[in-house]
Formats: C-alpha cells, sequence, structure tokens
C-alpha cells in the first residue's frame, strides 16, 4: 500500500506549498488573535466567580489544547515516518516540536499565575498538572534526543519511537481531571455536552484557539522549509531553486 | 503491502500496546496515591493515623462557617453524604466561601474533625456573567 498524497509530499512541492501557506496563516492569525484579545480582554464580561481573572483563560486554554495537538500530530507523523518512511513526515515532527514545547510551557506558567490568586497556590501536584508537566518533559527529550543522533534517519527513526511511545501520556492530560480526584476542575469545552461557558465569553476563546492553532501553522510553515533545505540541500531541486534565486537578485 | 512495511505496521502496534500496557498497570498500582484528597465518605473507612498528613476536599457546607478571634475559623466539609469538621488558621483564598469546593491539606483530630494547614479553593468549569446568575436566582 502506498501512503495516499505522496507525490505531493515530495521535498519541493512542499517546500513551495508551505512557502505560497505562510502569508495566509499569516493573516489568519492576526485577524483571530486581534479579535480573540480585544473580545476577550474588553468585550467579554467579567466571571461571576472569578472576575477579571478569569480572563486568563484566553491564554490558558488555547496553550493547553495545542500543546495536546501539536503531540497528537508529531505521534501521527511518527507512526507514518515508520510505516512509509514519508520524510516530509518527519520534518514536521521534527519542527512541531519546539513549538508544542513552548505552548506547554504557557500553559503551565499561565495556569500557575492563575492558580494563585484563584486556588491559593502556584503549584499543585494534582493528576492534571503532573500529566501536563510529564508531557513538558516528553517533548525536552524529544527534542535531546533528536538532536543527540548525529544522522537524520536514525534521529528520526529513534525520536518517532519515543512521540509513540509518549502518546499514552496524552489521554491522561485530558481525561485525569474525570478520573482522579483533582484541584483542576473539569473540561469547560472539550467534551460532548454543550460548553459551560456563556457565549460572549466563548467567541473570543475559540477565536483565540483558532489563532494559536493558525500561529502554530504559520511557524511551521516557516520552519518545514528551513527542514527541508538542511535536509534537501544536496539535491538537485535545492540547487535550481538557489540559482534561481540568486539570478533574480542580480 | 510488502513483507517489510509489514514488519513496520507490527512494530508501531507493539510499542504502541506496550506502552498503554505498562501505564495501565502502574496506574493500576498507583490507584490511592493519584488522588489528590479524600472525600468525606472515603474518611470513614479510610486507615488514617491522626499523624498522617493528607488533603481532604468537597463543598463547604452552607451555613457552617464559624469565624473565631485571630483568624481562626471552623466550616464542615461535605460531599453531600458524609460530613467533617475542618478548623484552620490563617488568611484564606478569594473564591473560598461556603457551597464551593475545597481542598485542604492537614491531619485529622479523632474521626471528626481535622486541623488543616493549608486552604485551597476548588471552582467549578463554569464561566458566566454575574447578571445570568440574578436573572436565575
Amino acid at each position: 500500500m502506498k501512503f495516499p498524497f505522496a507525490q505531493l509530499a515530495s521535498p519541493k512541492n512542499s517546500y513551495q506549498m508551505a512557502g505560497h501557506l505562510i502569508p495566509w496563516f499569516g493573516l489568519l492569525t492576526l485577524a483571530l488573535m486581534s479579535y480573540g484579545v480585544v473580545g476577550g480582554l474588553w468585550w467579554a464580561p467579567s466571571d461571576y466567580q472569578q472576575g477579571d481573572a478569569f480572563r486568563m483563560i484566553y491564554i490558558h486554554v488555547p496553550a493547553a489544547f495545542l500543546s495536546l495537538s501539536i503531540y497528537t500530530i508529531i505521534f501521527c507523523c511518527s507512526v507514518i515516518y515508520l510505516i512509509w518512511q514519508i520524510k516530509l513526515a518527519d520534518i514536521v515532527a521534527e519542527m512541531s516540536a519546539a513549538v508544542g514545547a513552548t505552548y506547554t510551557f504557557i500553559a503551565l506558567v499561565s495556569g500557575a499565575l492563575w492558580g494563585k490568586p484563584m486556588w491559593g497556590t502556584w503549584w499543585i501536584w494534582d493528576a492534571r498538572l503532573t500529566s501536563e508537566l510529564i508531557l513538558l518533559f516528553l517533548y525536552f527529550g524529544y527534542m535531546g534526543l533528536r538532536s543527540a543522533i548525529h544522522e537524520p534517519k536514525r534521529a528520526g527513526k529513534a525520536a518517532a519511537v519515543l512521540a509513540i511511545v509518549g502518546m499514552v501520556d496524552i489521554p491522561i492530560v485530558h481525561f485525569s481531571v474525570e478520573w482522579w480526584a483533582t484541584l483542576h476542575q473539569g473540561a469547560t469545552l472539550a467534551k460532548l455536552a454543550k460548553p459551560s461557558i456563556a457565549v460572549e465569553m466563548l467567541y473570543p476563546l475559540l477565536a483565540m484557539i483558532g489563532g494559536f492553532t493558525f500561529f502554530y501553522g504559520t511557524l511551521l510553515c516557516i520552519r518545514l522549509r528551513t527542514g527541508l533545505l538542511q535536509r534537501e540541500w544536496q539535491s538537485l531541486w535545492v540547487r535550481e531553486w538557489f540559482n534561481q534565486q540568486s539570478k533574480s537578485c542580480l | 503491502m510488502n513483507t517489510l512495511r509489514k514488519r513496520r505496521v507490527w512494530l508501531v502496534v507493539i510499542l504502541s500496546s506496550a506502552s498503554l500496557i505498562v501505564t495501565l498497570l502502574v496506574i493500576q498500582a498507583l490507584r490511592h496515591n493519584l488522588n489528590l484528597y479524600y472525600t468525606p465518605t472515603e474518611l470513614q473507612t479510610a486507615d488514617i493515623s491522626n499523624t498522617q498528613k493528607i488533603r481532604i476536599g468537597g463543598l463547604v457546607e452552607k451555613g457552617s462557617l464559624q469565624r473565631g478571634s485571630d483568624l481562626i475559623i471552623q466550616f464542615v466539609v461535605t460531599d453531600l453524604t458524609h460530613q467533617i469538621s475542618v478548623q484552620y488558621t490563617g488568611i484564606l483564598p478569594d473564591l473560598f466561601k461556603e457551597g464551593q469546593g475545597v481542598v485542604a491539606s492537614g491531619r485529622l483530630n479523632g474521626k471528626a474533625l481535622f486541623v488543616a494547614d493549608e486552604i485551597l479553593a476548588k471552582h467549578d468549569e463554569n464561566y458566566q456573567p454575574p447578571r445570568i446568575l440574578d436573572h436565575g436566582s
């Protein structure tokens, strides 16, 4: 069985496609985040219990959501890379890791800043907070393992194995608040039932989640191009592309 | 599908299931330690000595909060089936209120009293403007 879209995933095609996507993703990021920030910080009313402190949700929830989604993307890419050996999947996984780690870090720090005034503590070793911290260490381990192995093919395989083993933490982070007694409250959005948040607070939150997602998309496209050039610098299409660029510069 | 690819699919399947099984076993072994706090109902049957530091959690029962002198307070934590009295000296988090969730850490003093040295507020997942609540009540 050949992997579908294998043609599209050729390095040259993906390099060009990523280049076309950057401005669109960037614009979407800007639009969604502008609405999200203004809507979240000014238009949305303050919460009946937490007052204005609840506005931390507009940073915390999108960052936490993407910390899990990006890891899931890395997992999918790792499976594709291990089975079909699609180089593009390996580069997407490689280039996503640092963004995911940063989002995880932002989720943890914004959570601490939110927890101190509301709960009364910066940190507690409950199941949600601990499993999210483990996720941060998984990202660190993933990046560390990759950079410890010099040869890209072996590094990719080793990192893919780590990503697949670590995937088990993702459902644990998500369901920790249901499975165990935690200080962290249950899910507001990511559940089948109606969101437990008033609509005028919800729309800016969804916009922020979208904005964070497209920001990841923008960064990924930029980083993907770098990754492709790093791996493919000896190949014909890079030389042709480079000659073209230098000609147009002259 | 060629044999090499088939072998790689197996590698992925085995890796995932091994990771899942190991994690399930660890969670199973730690199942009592993964909970952050005891509920008042669990306290009835749990074997906990008075010297052991533990956390309890539940709702602050409405009408149970009593303020003494020098920041001493006493209130009842309930999970709607069982109750336990909690004594605490110190500053409370802003969200601490009757009817709200609370997690207290400290030590048992007999079966019915818990002496806390830290009180944390646990809030729920609902966010709404105050006026909706006013209309509702």
